[in-house]
């Protein structure tokens, strides 16, 4: 079953014709998502690598039967391409383009209350659901099939985690990167509440980074409700005191959004967290006793 | 004027797992908020001691206050803030300090060479009040927060008195309504008088921070005249570097002189690097791998010399330039590369980190991890390159290669 994709998923992608759409429009079909065109304006009707292109985000769905978006449009026009995917009602919506302004993102956000559009990052490497469907970056080779379920605010440190769990024997259902912007789409939370509600995932591996106060939430949210196991891991832990991060956060929130907070937090809720990066695979299977 | 926001190490860059912000001077912050309404004290500044009496002159009255222009708080207390009685003391004050190297708890022991001062008129102050502007990530929306205690150090009183620490949301669909800023003039104690025209500073600042894509204004102090006016005695602004694209003439306030030179000529080569204090040069794709990196080396008993995250999609060019950069640290005793190919390719790594090599002659002992997007090829092209690599499976068994082969490498000079 797995979560946010499966095999029923029809992907559009924002921005196909630019080079890292194409790319990564490749990409995911190759994995077997079933992409189903792409959205440039001043493009719609003409084609791209056999794919139909249209002026708007409205046109794709209605032509395409579309029900999940992936952005790979450029900074200054993303927030935009987001706010346009929501308007046509797009459940799902993954942007993976960093580099978003923070104010482009405040409207976003303000534009998406109350609507039905669930949003993936932006600044994230997108989701994959193992041996299904993928939107984004996140290398379809290194995933298996199989019972975890990854969510993460980091890129690369997400492949390292879902290679490490492949490498112990320990396959996928879902690996959601959230990304690590101030304003993201889809929480710790948001994925852990999906991941508790699917069958499919036994246990959830977490990672979260320094600044903010995401993961003491999630910490807070996994004490109180959510009962599969959760190994847990924070970057940052080494870096050095004052580049945490603006003390702002801190006044705001009442925490410093350091390593050892998070970790703390974490631990009193039960979350397995380890201290080495290297360790994520195997405590999973420590973990399930596998 | 404490340093609220300031970082509290040696250089005032990036701190990791927040988005990048430029950092600007206090005249030119002031600049920015008068432009949009906020009420400054008049003054000007200058780079150049004699032009300090004739400043002081023009602005008039009794005093003068002459300020040290650096990237950092705590300036009064390291002598960068003094009041003068007459314009010849302005220009004696100016000359001390233009050149003189400050140290706050802020700059860290080398401190800061001050090349500007600001020169402002002399005010009668009433009251100190403290007001800032940033995003509240949690809510998702900017949040306002105010304090009655202004002119002393916040993150003090939010620990000691957090009573004293107001706070309020700002709707973007509506900015800053009239009650909700009456609400915390009142709460602060204000009078009727000056309570309408926190009205119009808190409106003037909301609409400087979307209109300059600020990440954080901060005034501290904020002060009540006896005449009944509110002035930014201090302010601070940091501005998103993700919207500079759309602001050409705020880009132009970046003061290159208040940065790490090594992470100025990364910034140009769009490489994200920090430097530490440790002799592990460290190159990962990733920020947060990067930063797992750094706290592998250093359960591994090392300690790291910088972070370089060289992005997703670095190619061999700038894989040379991080090289370069990464050995320009003299302290680096050996290089730990940590690539975890998806856009980036293995090979593509292999390729840049070869070329690199032969052309810059690293003189220290490389370790090398990648996995992912074809990792044997890169493999067989770092085995067949005839060059000393050492290489490893894992992020564990790299940091620990790495580790001992810096603890017996000699120090470079």
């Amino acid at each position: 079953m797995a979560v946010l994709l499966d095999r029923n998923t029809r992907l559009i992608v924002q921005g196909l014709t630019g080079r890292e759409g194409t790319f990564h429009a490749k990409q995911a079909a190759a994995y077997g998502t079933t992409v189903v065109g792409g959205v440039t304006p001043g493009k719609g009707g003409t084609t791209h690598d056999g794919w139909p292109i249209f002026n708007s985000v409205h046109d794709a769905i209605r032509e395409t039967g579309a029900n999940v978006s992936v952005i790979f449009v450029p900074p200054p026009f993303a927030a935009d391409a987001i706010m346009e995917a929501t308007d046509a009602g797009v459940p799902l919506v993954v942007c993976i383009t960093e580099g978003i302004p923070v104010v482009d993102m405040l409207r976003a956000f303000t534009f998406m209350e109350g609507k039905k559009t669930r949003l993936v990052g932006p600044n994230c490497p997108g989701v994959i659901t193992a041996g299904q469907a993928k939107a984004g970056i996140i290398p379809g080779h290194i995933c298996k099939e199989g019972r975890i379920g990854i969510v993460s605010k980091s890129g690369t440190l997400t492949y390292e985690a879902i290679h490490q769990l492949t490498r112990v024997g320990m396959g996928q259902t879902t690996c959601i990167g959230i990304g690590g912007d101030p304003l993201i789409g889809t929480s710790f939370i948001d994925a852990l509440t999906l991941f508790g509600g699917d069958p499919d995932t036994d246990a959830v591996t977490m990672i979260g980074e320094i600044g903010g106060t995401a993961e003491q939430d999630a910490a807070a949210f996994i004490k109180r409700e959510f009962r599969k196991p959760v190994v847990g891991f924070i970057a940052g832990q080494t870096a050095p005191p004052g580049r945490r991060m603006g003390h702002a956060g801190a006044i705001i929130t009442g925490g410093q959004g350091t390593a050892s907070e998070k970790m703390d937090a974490l631990t009193k809720a039960g979350v397995h967290v380890v201290k080495s990066p290297a360790d994520m695979g195997t405590k999973m299977r420590e973990v399930l006793g596998k | 004027m404490g340093g609220f926001f300031g970082m509290l190490n040696r250089n005032p860059v990036q701190p990791f797992g927040v988005p990048h912000v430029l950092k600007i001077h206090e005249y030119q912050a002031k600049s920015i908020l008068a432009r949009f309404g906020v009420p400054v004290p008049r003054g000007e500044v200058t780079s150049n001691s004699l032009d300090a009496a004739a400043i002081a002159q023009r602005l008039g009255g009794s005093v003068v206050v002459v300020k040290a222009q650096i990237h950092a708080g705590g300036r009064g207390k390291g002598g960068g803030v003094k009041l003068a009685k007459s314009p010849d003391e302005a220009e004696r004050l100016a000359k001390q300090m233009i050149g003189m190297t400050l140290i706050t708890h802020q700059t860290g022991p080398e401190g800061r060479i001050v090349g500007r001062v600001l020169i402002e008129e002399g005010l009668q102050i009433e009251r100190e009040l403290y007001l800032s502007m940033l995003l509240d990530r949690a809510a998702g929306r900017p949040v306002i927060i105010a304090s009655a205690a202004g002119g002393m150090d916040i993150e003090e009183v939010a620990a000691t008195h957090p009573e004293k620490i107001l706070r309020e949301h700002v709707d973007p669909a509506t900015g800053v309504i009239p009650f909700q800023a009456r609400k915390l003039a009142f709460a602060m104690g204000l009078e009727s008088g000056p309570a309408g025209k926190m009205v119009n500073v808190l409106d003037a600042i909301y609409k400087a921070f979307i209109e300059t894509d600020a990440s954080m204004i901060e005034i501290n102090p904020l002060i009540l005249t006896k005449g009944g006016d509110l002035l930014a005695l201090d302010a601070k602004v940091t501005l998103d570097d993700n919207a500079l694209y759309r602001h050409p003439d705020l880009r132009e306030l970046r003061d290159l002189s208040e940065e790490d030179p090594l992470e100025v000529e990364a910034s140009k080569f769009s490489l994200n690097y920090i430097r530490l204090d440790g002799n592990i040069g460290c190159m990962v794709n990733g920020a947060g791998l990067a930063m797992a990196t750094m706290d592998i080396i250093k359960l591994a008993g090392g300690e790291p010399a910088n972070f370089l995250d060289v992005g997703g999609g670095a190619n061999a060019e700038q894989i040379k330039n991080a090289f370069r950069i990464l050995m320009a640290d003299k302290h680096v005793k050996a290089v730990l590369i940590n690539i975890f190919g998806g856009i980036l390719r293995c090979d593509v790594l292999a390729q840049g980190v070869i070329a690199a090599v032969k052309q810059l002659g690293v003189p220290v002992p490389i370790v090398i991890r990648m996995e992912g997007t074809n990792v044997e090829e890169g493999k067989r092209m770092l085995r067949e390159s005839g060059l000393n690599f050492t290489t490893a499976d894992s992020m564990g068994e790299a940091a620990d290669k790495v580790v001992a082969l810096a603890s017996t490498t000699a120090a470079r000079v």
